[in-house]
C-alpha cells in the first residue's frame, strides 16, 4: 500500500469487507480423506504384524492347509460388484434420482451383507476344524487383519443403512450428498484394503 | 497363552467385587477420604452458586475452540498435581530405601505409581496442554472463526477427559498397571498381569486416543483450509506451522498405538499370541511397535512448544524472527525424521551393528534442525531489544536447560554408550531435562504469554518469578544428580537399594522435587493473586506484549466470532504490519455472522465410552455391549439433526464492537 492511502483504503486493504458465509461442510471431504488415512495405518499394523508373524505356525496349520481360494474368490468379487454399485448410487445422485440412489445403495448393501456372510461362513469353518485365533501367532495375525476389515464392512452397512433411511426421508439435500460421498470414499478405501489382503494374505499365502 | 480364568466371574458385577476396593492400603485410603470430601465440596460450591447451567450451556457443551482450549488447560493441570503427587512419592521412597529399609511403600504400590506417573504425565497433562493450547490459539492465528469440525473438537476434548477418568478411577477401584508407561509384554500380558491395572491402562489410552486423533484431524483441516484471505503457507506463524506440523505427527502415529494397543487387548481377552512367549508370539514387535508411535510422540509434545519459543523470542525482542523459512524447514525435517529413529529406544535389542548404527547416526541427524532452531532463536535476540517479562524468562531458561537434555540424547545415541546406559537413571534424567525443560518451561511460557489474551489480564509478575526460580533451581537438584547415579549404573524404577554410598544423591534429588513442588505451589497462588487483583492487571488494548501475529489484534478475551471482520494478510506478521501501517479496525458495515451450535452430544457420547471402558476392564459383557450399542445408536441419532448452526445477529456484532471501540478509547487506542 502507497503511503498516500487513505483510512479507509487501508482498512478495505487490510480486512475483508464483504465477507460471505463459508458453504456448509467445505472442509467435510478433505477431513474424512484425512481420516481414512489414519484408518488406513491401522491397517498397516495389522499387514505388518501379520508379515512378521504371518510364518509363526507354532507346529499348527499354515495357509494352504487353511485356505479355500474359489471361495475367496467369489468373496472377493462380492466385495468388488458392491464398489460398481456404489458408483451406480453416486451416478444416481449426480442425476438427483432419489429412488436409483436408495436402489443401487440396496444393491451394494446386499453384496455387502454376502460378502460379511461368506467370511463368517469361511471363519466358522476354520474354527471348527481347529484353526482358532489362539492356535499360532500366524492364525491371532489372520484373524486380526481379516477381521478387522470385516467389521469395518459391518459399520460401514450400518452407514449405509442409516444413509438409505436419511435419503429416503429429508431427499438428496446436501448434506446428505456430502454424507454419500464420505461413504463411497470408505466403502471404495475397504475394497482396496481387501485388495491387499486377498493379494498379501491368500495368494502369497498359497506359495509360501 | 490361557484366556483368563472364567472362575469367579459373575455375570452382572463381572470380576468387579469389594475386596478390589484398596481397603488395605492407608495411603490410597486416606487419598480417597480427600478427594470424597474436596469433590464434594466442589460441588456443593456449584450447586449453591447455582454455576451448573452455567457450566453446562457455557462451557460443557460449547463448541467455541477457544473454551474447548481452556477446557484442555483445566484438565491438563488437574492431572499435573496427580503426576506431580505420584512423582513426589518416589522420590521420598527412594530416599527411604536404604540400609534395609522397605521404605513407606510396598512394592505392588511403588510399582503402579511410577507407571501412572508416565502415563499421566504423557498423556493426560502434556497431550491436553499441547492440545490446548493449539486449540485456543490456532484458529485466532489463521484469523479464523473456529476450527473446521467444531462439534468434533468438543467431542475429542471429552474423549480425552473420559480416559483420564478411567485413569483416575484405578486409583480407588482396583489398581492400575505394574508395568512402566509403555507397558512392554510379556509382563503386560494376561499371564503376568491378570489384574484389573493393565486393562485400565489400555482403555484409558484407546477412548483418550480416539479424541488426540480426531482433534488432529481437525486441526489440519483448519490450518490448511481456514487460513485468512493472503495467508500463504510461507507466511503462517511459526506457532501454526509446528502445529500444522505436530497434528500430522498425531494423526500419522496415533493409529500405531491403537493398532498395538487393539493387538495386546486381543492377547489379554481372546487369548490370542501376538506378543507372548509361546505359540509363535513376539514381545518385541510389540517394542517395535510403540515406539513407532512412541518417538512421534515425543515431537508432538515439544514442536508446539517450539513455535512458542519462536513467537515470544520474536516478539520480546521487538524483532521479527531470525531465518523465519530455516525454521519451518528445520520443523518439517524433524517431522519426517521423527519416523526413522524409533529403534534407538532399544539398541539393546540384539539387532545387530548395521541396523543400530542407521538408527544411530539418524538420531543424531534430527540434532542439526534442532540445532538450527536454537541458533535462530540467539539470532533473533542479537541486538534485539529484549524485554525481560515472564514469557521471555522462561523462554532463556529453556534454552539454557534444553540443550543439556539435547546433548545427553546425542550421547545415548551412540549404541555401545547406549550398551551401558539403557534403563539407567541416566536415561531419566535425559527425558526429563528435556520433557520438563522443553515442554513444561515452553507451557508456562505460553501460559504466561497468552492468559491476557485468553482472560483479559496479565498474570502476576512477582508469583511468577518466585515460580520461575523455584522451578528452574529445582529441575536442576532433582535431576542431575540422577544424571551421576546413572553413569554409576542405577537403574530405573528401583524401590530399595543396597549401596549405602547412593543415598546422598537421592537425598539432593529428593530436595530438587520439594523446591519444585514450592515452584507449583507458586504458580497456583501466581493464578489465584492475579485473579484477585484482576482490575490492577487488567489490559484493554488486547495486545499488551506488542505482539506480531493475528491473535492480537482483536478484543481480550476475544468475541465469539473472534474477528468481526476476516483480515487479510500481507506479509508475515501481518498483526505488526498492520500496525506499522496504521490501519484502523471498521467501525460499520458489520454482517450478521454464522456460527456453529452448541451441542450436548460430545459428553454424551464420551459418557458412553467411559461405561463401556470401565465395563471391558470388569468383564461386565452385558454392560459393555449395552453402552456400545448405545454409543452407535446415538450418534446415529445425532446424524438426524441436520440444524446445526446459526447466525449471530448483526446487532449482536454491532453492539459488541461498540463496546470495543469504547474499551478502546479509554487507553487512547
Amino acid at each position: 500500500m502507497s503511503s498516500t492511502s487513505t483510512p479507509a483504503e487501508l482498512t478495505a486493504h487490510y480486512y475483508d469487507l464483504h465477507e460471505h458465509d463459508h458453504p456448509e461442510g467445505g472442509s467435510t471431504m478433505l477431513g474424512f480423506w484425512i481420516y481414512l488415512m489414519s484408518d488406513c495405518l491401522i491397517f498397516a499394523i495389522l499387514f505388518a504384524a501379520y508379515a512378521v508373524l504371518g510364518g509363526n505356525l507354532a507346529a499348527g496349520p499354515g495357509p494352504q492347509d487353511l485356505f479355500d481360494l474359489p471361495l475367496v474368490a467369489l468373496n472377493t468379487a462380492m466385495l468388488l460388484f458392491s464398489s460398481i454399485t456404489y458408483g451406480f448410487a453416486m451416478l444416481a445422485m449426480v442425476r438427483g434420482d432419489k429412488q436409483k440412489v436408495l436402489l443401487w445403495l440396496a444393491i451394494t448393501g446386499l453384496f455387502g451383507l454376502a460378502f460379511l456372510s461368506i467370511e463368517l461362513y469361511e471363519f466358522h469353518h476354520l474354527i471348527h476344524v481347529g484353526a482358532t485365533p489362539q492356535r499360532s501367532a500366524f492364525l491371532s495375525a489372520f484373524f486380526t487383519l481379516v477381521g478387522t476389515h470385516g467389521l469395518h464392512v459391518t459399520f460401514g452397512l450400518i452407514w449405509l443403512v442409516t444413509l438409505m433411511v436419511q435419503v429416503n426421508r429429508f431427499g438428496l439435500k446436501p448434506a446428505n450428498q456430502r454424507r454419500l460421498m464420505c461413504l463411497s470414499l470408505f466403502w471404495h478405501f475397504l475394497d482396496v484394503i481387501w485388495i491387499g489382503v486377498f493379494t498379501f494374505v491368500y495368494l502369497m499365502g498359497m506359495l509360501r | 497363552m490361557s484366556a483368563p480364568e472364567p472362575t469367579a466371574i459373575s455375570p452382572i458385577f463381572g470380576r468387579l467385587t469389594l475386596d478390589v476396593l484398596p481397603l488395605h492400603e492407608p495411603i490410597v485410603v486416606a487419598t480417597f477420604i480427600a478427594v470424597v470430601i474436596g469433590g464434594a465440596a466442589v460441588l456443593a460450591l456449584i450447586t449453591k452458586f447455582k454455576l451448573w447451567g452455567m457450566l453446562w450451556n457455557d462451557w460443557f457443551t460449547s463448541v467455541d475452540h477457544k473454551k474447548i482450549g481452556i477446557m484442555y488447560m483445566v484438565l491438563g493441570l488437574v492431572m499435573f498435581l496427580r503426576g506431580f503427587a505420584d512423582a513426589i512419592m518416589m522420590r521420598l521412597q527412594q530416599v527411604m530405601g536404604f540400609n534395609g529399609s522397605e521404605g513407606y511403600l510396598n512394592a505392588h504400590h511403588y510399582d503402579q505409581i511410577f507407571t501412572a506417573h508416565g502415563v499421566i504425565m504423557i498423556f493426560f497433562v502434556a497431550m491436553p496442554f499441547v492440545t490446548g493450547l493449539m486449540n485456543y490459539l490456532v484458529p485466532l492465528q489463521i484469523g479464523a472463526r473456529d476450527v473446521s469440525f467444531p462439534f468434533l473438537n468438543n467431542f475429542s476434548f471429552w474423549m480425552t477427559t473420559a480416559g483420564a477418568v478411567l485413569v483416575m478411577m484405578s486409583l480407588f477401584v482396583g489398581e492400575f498397571a505394574q508395568t512402566g508407561w509403555l507397558a512392554y509384554p510379556p509382563l503386560s500380558g494376561i499371564a503376568y498381569s491378570p489384574a484389573s491395572g493393565v486393562d485400565y491402562y489400555i482403555w484409558a489410552l484407546q477412548i483418550a486416543g480416539v479424541g488426540t486423533t480426531l482433534s488432529g484431524i481437525n486441526l489440519i483441516v483448519t490450518i490448511i483450509k481456514l487460513r485468512a484471505p493472503g495467508m500463504s503457507l510461507m507466511r503462517m506463524p511459526v506457532f501454526t506451522w509446528t502445529s500444522l506440523c505436530t497434528n500430522v505427527l498425531i494423526v500419522a502415529s496415533f493409529p500405531v498405538l491403537t493398532g498395538v494397543l487393539l493387538l495386546l487387548s486381543l492377547d489379554r481377552y481372546v487369548g490370542t499370541n501376538f506378543f507372548t512367549n509361546d505359540f509363535g508370539g513376539s514381545p518385541m514387535m510389540y517394542v517395535n511397535l510403540i515406539w513407532i508411535w512412541g518417538h512421534p510422540e515425543v515431537y508432538i509434545l515439544i514442536l508446539p512448544l517450539f513455535g512458542v519459543f519462536s513467537e515470544i523470542t520474536a516478539t520480546f525482542s521487538g524483532k521479527r524472527l531470525f531465518g523465519y523459512t530455516s525454521m519451518v524447514y528445520a520443523t518439517v525435517v524433524i517431522t519426517i525424521l521423527s519416523y526413522v529413529v524409533w529403534l534407538h529406544h532399544f539398541f539393546t535389542m540384539g539387532s545387530g551393528a548395521s541396523v543400530n548404527s542407521f538408527f544411530g547416526i539418524t538420531t543424531m541427524v534430527i540434532s542439526i534442525p534442532t540445532g538450527a532452531k536454537l541458533f535462530n532463536w540467539l539470532f533473533t535476540m542479537y541486538r534485539g531489544r529484549i524485554r525481560f517479562d515472564l514469557p521471555m524468562m522462561w523462554t532463556v531458561a529453556f534454552m539454557l536447560t534444553f540443550v543439556v537434555g539435547g546433548m545427553t540424547g546425542v550421547l545415548l545415541a551412540v549404541p555401545p554408550a547406549d550398551f551401558v546406559l539403557h534403563n539407567s537413571l541416566f536415561l531419566i534424567a535425559h527425558f526429563h531435562n528435556v520433557i520438563i525443560g522443553g515442554v513444561l518451561f515452553g507451557l508456562f511460557a505460553a501460559i504466561n504469554f497468552w492468559w491476557p489474551k485468553a482472560f483479559g489480564f496479565k498474570l502476576d509478575m512477582f508469583w511468577g518469578k518466585i515460580s520461575f526460580w523455584c522451578w528452574v533451581v529445582g529441575f536442576w537438584l532433582a535431576f542431575m544428580p540422577l544424571y551421576v547415579l546413572g553413569l554409576m549404573g542405577v537403574t530405573r524404577r528401583m524401590r530399595v537399594f543396597d549401596d549405602p554410598s547412593l543415598q546422598i544423591w537421592f537425598i539432593i534429588a529428593g530436595i530438587g522435587a520439594v523446591i519444585i513442588a514450592a515452584g507449583i505451589g507458586a504458580m497456583l497462588v501466581q493464578f489465584a493473586v492475579s485473579i484477585w487483583k484482576r482490575n490492577e492487571l487488567r489490559d484493554e488494548t488486547g495486545d499488551p506484549w506488542n505482539g506480531r501475529t493475528l491473535e492480537w489484534a482483536t478484543s481480550s478475551p476475544p468475541p465469539d466470532y473472534n474477528f468481526a471482520f476476516t483480515p487479510v494478510v500481507h506479509g508475515l506478521d501481518a498483526w505488526h504490519e498492520m500496525k506499522q501501517a496504521g490501519v484502523k479496525r471498521p467501525l460499520d458495515g458489520f454482517r450478521a455472522i454464522h456460527m456453529p451450535k452448541n451441542t450436548g452430544t460430545g459428553v454424551v457420547l464420551a459418557a458412553l465410552s467411559l461405561v463401556c471402558g470401565f465395563a471391558l476392564i470388569w468383564y461386565m459383557w452385558w454392560l459393555a455391549i449395552l453402552s456400545f450399542v448405545g454409543l452407535v445408536g446415538y450418534a446415529i441419532y445425532h446424524t438426524f439433526n441436520y440444524k446445526r448452526d446459526f447466525h449471530i445477529p448483526v446487532e449482536t456484532v454491532a453492539e459488541t464492537e461498540a463496546a470495543r471501540t469504547r474499551q478502546l478509547a479509554t487507553v487512547g487506542a
